[in-house]
């Protein structure tokens, strides 16, 4: 890695436009994603967060705009390219993903036995130190169907490692979390982050936990960035609206009230008609 | 009454699409066989799932429908004195018809719905996504090892049915029944035909573990993320088989015997 | 080792798969009796073959020699031509050998017949059967049944 990719943006996002059937996901969406950092991107459910991290990966196809990966244009790759590309990239699932017919060990052993023609011996290596970093290496025989969700969660994360990606996507990580596992995943991805070296995305709408290892945040709503900067940038903006998300405030841009007639005359008038 | 036509209109373009996409679908599917060539371990796994674990209700099933055949033909044939043609008869039915069909339909119920629930699940818990993530094709990896799996047992399955019933067949019928043993087997070898019975049965119950293995795979692969989407995904895969093989069995009965 | 087990299994299916098929092939259906080009054909033109169809036998004295390979319509001498297929092993039939058609039984289908002749000569590949018996055609036995009755 020479020093001026050090520089370049890891993925460079150029007026991203996608729709869906009628519905506009993204409309014009520019982005960077710097090397070796946390990228948080939030916004409120439903504006295609996790439509942004497929069109990353090049599951979708973008109707303009560019999507740059480490200097490649994802979509214009060759089906063979793409899949070059995308055992560089690592990527987490909100539900973990992990084949149900598989051991936890088999599971993180999955990318090695398919990718590779590693020895068994260097690939139970391989597996058992990425279960140590994520701190399951004891559970390397129990089946998905036996884990919790975070348990689930960790071992898709070891399966996500086991090629050394440049890169990690978190879709939604913290989503339905105990505390307790919750801490466990954010000191995870922290860690994970500075010891490999990796570029991590993440993708939620859990401010307090994301805010507090984002080095940047992208704020999306109705497909267009509302917002980015550092999170102490977030936390002085004048944006109401952003305001409201950030803090979670129950009113503000976003209104409590679902639009109704006036209080007082709905009452009364429950009496006239049926 | 126009609403009702565009309605209408887009049902059939949607079934048209769905069409055009099965076979997208078959053909990515056919592309994908070369690396299941050098993954046997896979397709034999799944030759297991699908073919011996269908083993039991096939040879029951073989063995009650010739039992049920030599009840039947013996009270239809004793009236017009023709009980030893009893063999014939029931090795014809079988070889013909019943064991392709038959088979084929207990293999839709048993194995390809079984199958359109894996496939489905895998889908709604975003594992065939999670794969693709992984740089792991799902159709080479998932769908054409268990494609193959049906196209093999089928056959297999077959066989074995029409085998077994015509030993059902020849235990009601002459341990039962008392039709005389050397003429239930020497005019049914009179009669039955290598190439025009048996390989045409052959070549029937191929045709069918096609297209009973591919409705199955693809209605899992094309399913509703939902579990309310797999159930439907699974119920589709049971019916529009066997509308399938029905259908198929009369085309392929026709031109292949038809003109005797 | 799961594995194998797996392995063991599907071998098992398999071979049970093909000796179902040996069984079917072998004493279900004819492969034992005759293979397509195991004999030499000879020819006898009838006026009438009723029910004969191809692939029907050909016997003598009730054991079966061959079958019929092809029934074809000639057209000059507006009679139907049955082309015999006789196993190689029976290559001693006298060349006045008679064909007659006949039924098997009240209902059964119908079969050629040979009955040999006294000739020296012997049938070959292509040799002719001249002396026929046409089939029984039950209309005629029984207009000819109700033509004596109404004679009597």
């Amino acid at each position: 890695m020479g020093s001026d990719n050090e520089s370049t943006p890891l993925i460079q996002i150029r007026g991203l436009s996608f729709t869906r059937g009628s519905r506009v996901i993204f409309d014009g969406v520019d982005m960077d994603i710097q090397r070796g950092k946390v990228t948080a991107i939030m916004g409120p459910s439903g504006t295609g967060k996790t439509t942004l991290l497929r069109l990353i990966g090049g599951q979708l196809r973008p109707q303009r705009g560019t999507i740059t990966v480490d200097g490649q244009t994802v979509h214009a790759l060759s089906r063979k390219a793409l899949y070059e590309m995308r055992k560089r990239m690592g990527m987490l699932f909100q539900s973990g993903a992990l084949l149900t017919d598989m051991s936890v060990f088999e599971n993180v052993a999955f990318p090695l036995r398919e990718h590779t023609r590693l020895p068994e011996s260097m690939i139970r290596h391989l597996v058992l130190m990425k279960l140590e970093s994520v701190g399951l290496r004891g559970a390397r025989d129990l089946m998905p169907s036996e884990l919790s969700g975070g348990m689930a969660r960790r071992v898709a994360l070891a399966r996500a490692i086991a090629l050394d990606p440049m890169m990690i996507m978190y879709d939604e990580p913290f989503t339905g979390q105990d505390p307790i596992s919750m801490g466990v995943l954010v000191s995870l991805i922290h860690t994970l982050n500075d010891a490999l070296g990796l570029t991590s995305i993440i993708v939620s709408h859990d401010v307090q936990e994301t805010a507090s290892i984002a080095d940047y945040i992208y704020v999306i709503s109705e497909g267009k960035v509302v917002e980015h900067g550092t999170p102490e940038q977030l936390g002085q903006t004048r944006s109401e609206w952003v305001k409201q998300f950030m803090n979670g405030l129950p009113d503000g841009p976003v209104p409590f009230h679902y639009p109704a007639p006036e209080y007082l005359e709905d009452l009364l008038a429950g009496g006239a008609h049926a | 009454m126009l609403d009702r036509v565009q309605r209408l209109g887009r049902v059939g373009i949607a079934m048209l699409e769905r069409v055009g996409r099965g076979h997208v679908f078959l053909g990515n599917t056919l592309l994908g066989t070369v690396s299941v060539m050098a993954r046997l371990r896979l397709l034999l796994q799944q030759i297991y799932a699908v073919g011996v674990l269908s083993l039991l209700i096939i040879v029951v099933s073989g063995l009650f429908v010739g039992m049920v055949l030599g009840l039947q033909g013996y009270n239809t044939l004793v009236d017009f004195g023709a009980e030893e043609s009893l063999g014939v008869m029931v090795a014809l039915s079988l070889v013909r018809e019943l064991g392709p069909v038959v088979t084929a339909l207990l293999f839709a119920g048993r194995a390809g719905s079984a199958l359109t629930a894996e496939i489905g699940l895998m889908k709604a818990t975003e594992q065939l996504s999670g794969m693709e993530m992984m740089a792991v094709d799902p159709i080479r990896r998932i769908i054409a090892p268990r494609f193959w799996a049906g196209v093999i047992s089928m056959p297999v399955l077959a066989a074995i049915f029409s085998a077994v019933g015509v030993l059902g067949g020849f235990f009601v019928g002459v341990g039962l029944l008392g039709v005389d043993d050397g003429a239930f087997w020497s005019q049914m070898q009179a009669r039955v035909d290598l190439t025009d019975d048996i390989l045409n049965g052959v070549i029937k119950s191929l045709v069918f573990g096609v297209v009973v293995t591919w409705i199955a795979v693809f209605e899992g692969y094309d399913a509703v993320p939902t579990s309310e989407g797999v159930s439907r995904a699974t119920t589709r895969t049971v019916v529009h088989s066997a509308l399938a093989v029905l259908g198929l069995d009369f085309i392929l009965t026709a031109l292949m015997f038809g003109d005797e | 080792m799961q594995s194998r087990v797996v392995e063991i299994w599907v071998g098992i299916f398999m071979v049970a798969g093909i000796a179902a098929l040996f069984f079917l092939s072998m004493k279900v259906s004819n492969l034992n009796k005759f293979a397509v080009d195991e004999g030499y054909r000879v020819t006898a033109t009838f006026e009438n073959v009723g029910g004969l169809k191809v692939r029907a036998p050909v016997s003598v004295a009730g054991v079966r020699v061959g079958r019929v390979e092809a029934i074809d319509y000639d057209m000059t001498s507006y009679h139907a031509v049955v082309t015999l297929n006789i196993d190689r092993k029976y290559d001693k039939f006298p060349d006045d050998t008679s064909a007659s058609i006949f039924t098997s039984g009240l209902l059964g289908e119908q079969y050629v017949s040979l009955e040999p002749g006294g000739s020296d000569q012997v049938l070959k590949e292509g040799s002719r059967i001249t002396i026929v018996q046409d089939a029984v055609i039950m209309e005629q036995v029984i207009g000819q049944f109700l033509f004596n009755k109404a004679a009597e």
